[in-house]
């Protein structure tokens, strides 16, 4: 019933210690993504779920402990270094340029430069390729936006994170990070970006998902980390535990040792 | 999962046109000698300077500022140039470089002070708007300086097409024109700029320096103030240190005029051509009827409100 615990780790925390003045935010938190799954990080507020994703996505470089990512330590000073690592973040305030094309969002302070002189000098845009490969990231994605040169802001709100997730996606070597993708969603726009997100994980890459929204963790995740008190309280099985269970665990009304066994992943 | 390939009606780029022709339209109703080969092209003499004024001014609108200080930049670095080849007998390039020198040093500091201090574009640029003028003022002594050399006014200087005169000068401003409407659409700095005034926290998240973006900016809207001054003095043939009074305001109404939104990320450069048109088709149709200055500057001020009251209202449409 353990869900693909023998696939290998892709980015692994230990020990992570994460202190603003007096409060501990991080208190030797880990953390374990394995290849190929979606899993969820949920916890109260305060548990240290926003704290563990900005070490893990560059945003805040924590105090001690160790990160690896396919075995080897990295090191975070910013966004930008986790992001040239292959860690692509989206977050859940739609970051998306709206006056300007989905094109142009897609390849945002990545575009492709023409060939030769042209581009390395001139910094002259490639736009015929950019668009063409606009086109078929989006087909991969099965994301049915008809015209990559519309402006982002006629879209709706589940298409333009749609747009952020496929260019999370598109860039991501290693592992994407979502950051509440469906908080500021209606319920058909939200299962629009889930089923999107489940695409990313069957196209090879890892998916971190952090939600306030237990349906939806059900509905996606192949394991769900449990924060608490700045500690990894459990990672469990969507499959065999109940929605109410893990709420117990995430709320502190139960301890791991109080699961059944196979409600663990 | 499909959407309307419905696109709004692009009023932001044709808007100017419009405003552009309704005006030029009254005109030649109201006076017989507006539409002429030779007033036209006067028109266009007139425009150059606010026109070059307003690309540095467009470069900063559409990063969300505003740059009060544009006309006064320029009247300094106007001031600079001619006295330094004046008054130290500075070989005519050199001190135009100086000019253009002082201009792009006031850009970089009002984007420096912007990016590095955190501080309000208005604010900043209201602050060395006064300081640009001041020193204009005592350096200058208030003086105009005179007898300048023959480089100095070389863009001045008109040929003839047919009929009609054309001023070196006004080629010059359509040449940056061309040369911003390239950068800002075929290079990936260009683009930058568009998402760095669209959503600057998207843009810095997405590995864009916005600061370096916005004092890039900055000094670059400083060469085009200090590019200004030089067809100031080749137009009038002096250093004026109260040029720049109705350029400053006339700028930032091209640039609105022109479809630029003030809340930034929106806008086409050659819309503030049109913009810059219009202001000076304005200026000039009013001198005709004979209308006092004082009455343009009223009308000036009107139209930028009515033109920043447009940009509100089809924002609020957009949404």
């Amino acid at each position: 019933m353990k869900p693909n615990t023998s696939q290998p780790l892709v980015m692994q925390a230990k020990g992570i210690v994460k202190r603003y003045g007096q409060v501990t935010a991080l208190d030797g938190t880990d953390f374990e993504l394995r290849a190929g799954e979606i899993l969820a990080v949920i916890g109260d507020n305060g548990a240290g779920k926003s704290s563990l994703i900005k070490a893990l996505s560059g945003a805040t470089v924590p105090d001690e402990g160790e990160l690896l990512l396919d075995g080897k330590p990295v090191h975070f000073k910013s966004p930008i270094d986790a992001r040239k690592a292959g860690i692509e973040t989206v977050y859940q305030d739609l970051a998306v340029a709206p006056a300007m094309s989905i094109a142009e969002n897609l390849f945002l302070g990545r575009e492709l430069l023409k060939p030769g002189l042209m581009g390395q000098w001139l910094k002259l845009l490639d736009k015929k390729e950019m668009l063409k490969q606009a086109i078929s990231r989006m087909n991969d994605l099965k994301v049915g936006i008809r015209s990559m040169t519309q402006a982002v802001e006629t879209l709706s709100g589940g298409q333009r994170q749609c747009v952020a997730v496929a260019r999370a996606a598109a860039f991501a070597q290693h592992v994407v990070i979502m950051d509440e993708p469906t908080a500021a969603l209606g319920v058909k726009e939200g299962n629009m970006v889930l089923e999107l997100i489940r695409r990313v994980r069957d196209k090879g890459l890892p998916v971190i998902l952090i939600s306030h929204n237990m349906p939806h963790v059900f509905e996606v995740a192949d394991r769900i980390h449990i924060q608490r008190l700045g500690r990894r309280a459990a990672v469990v099985n969507p499959k065999t535990i109940s929605m109410s269970d893990t709420v117990a665990v995430m709320t502190g009304a139960k301890t791991v040792d109080e699961l059944p066994l196979e409600a663990l992943a | 999962m499909s959407t309307s390939n419905k696109r709004p009606i692009p009023w932001g780029a044709l808007g100017p046109w419009i405003a552009l022709a309704v005006t030029c339209l009254f005109f030649t109703v109201q006076t017989e000698r507006f539409l002429s080969g030779t007033n036209l092209s006067l028109v266009l003499q007139q425009v150059m300077v606010v026109g070059v004024l307003a690309i540095g001014q467009s470069l900063i609108i559409l990063t969300a500022g505003i740059d009060l200080s544009c006309g006064m930049v320029m009247a300094l670095s106007g001031v600079v140039m001619t006295k330094f080849a004046i008054d130290f007998g500075m070989n005519p390039y050199l001190a135009t470089a100086c000019g253009l020198g002082v201009a792009v040093g006031f850009g970089l500091l009002n984007g420096l002070l912007v990016t590095r201090m955190k501080l309000p574009p208005f604010i900043v640029t209201l602050g060395t708007l006064n300081i640009a003028f001041a020193v204009t003022q005592i350096y200058s002594e208030s003086q105009t300086i005179t007898d300048l050399p023959e480089a100095m006014t070389t863009l001045g200087n008109t040929f003839n097409i047919g009929s009609t005169e054309v001023s070196l000068g006004t080629v010059t401003m359509l040449l940056l024109y061309l040369l911003a409407w390239f950068v800002l659409r075929e290079t990936s700095p260009g683009r930058h700029l568009y998402a760095v005034g669209n959503n600057p926290e998207a843009a810095r998240l997405t590995g864009i320096s916005v600061d370096r973006v916005l004092i890039t900016v900055y000094a670059m809207a400083g060469l085009f103030y200090g590019i200004a001054a030089m067809l100031s003095v080749a137009r009038t043939g002096v250093g004026d240190p109260n040029a720049g009074q109705t350029e400053n305001l006339d700028a930032i109404t091209a640039v609105v005029l022109g479809g630029t939104s003030l809340f930034g990320g929106r806008g086409l450069i050659l819309g503030s051509l049109v913009g810059a048109v219009i202001v000076g088709v304005f200026r000039n149709g009013l001198t005709l009827m004979g209308v006092a200055s004082v009455y343009q500057t009223l009308i000036t001020g009107i139209l930028v409100i009515l033109a920043v009251a447009a940009d509100q209202m089809s924002r609020k449409g957009a949404r």
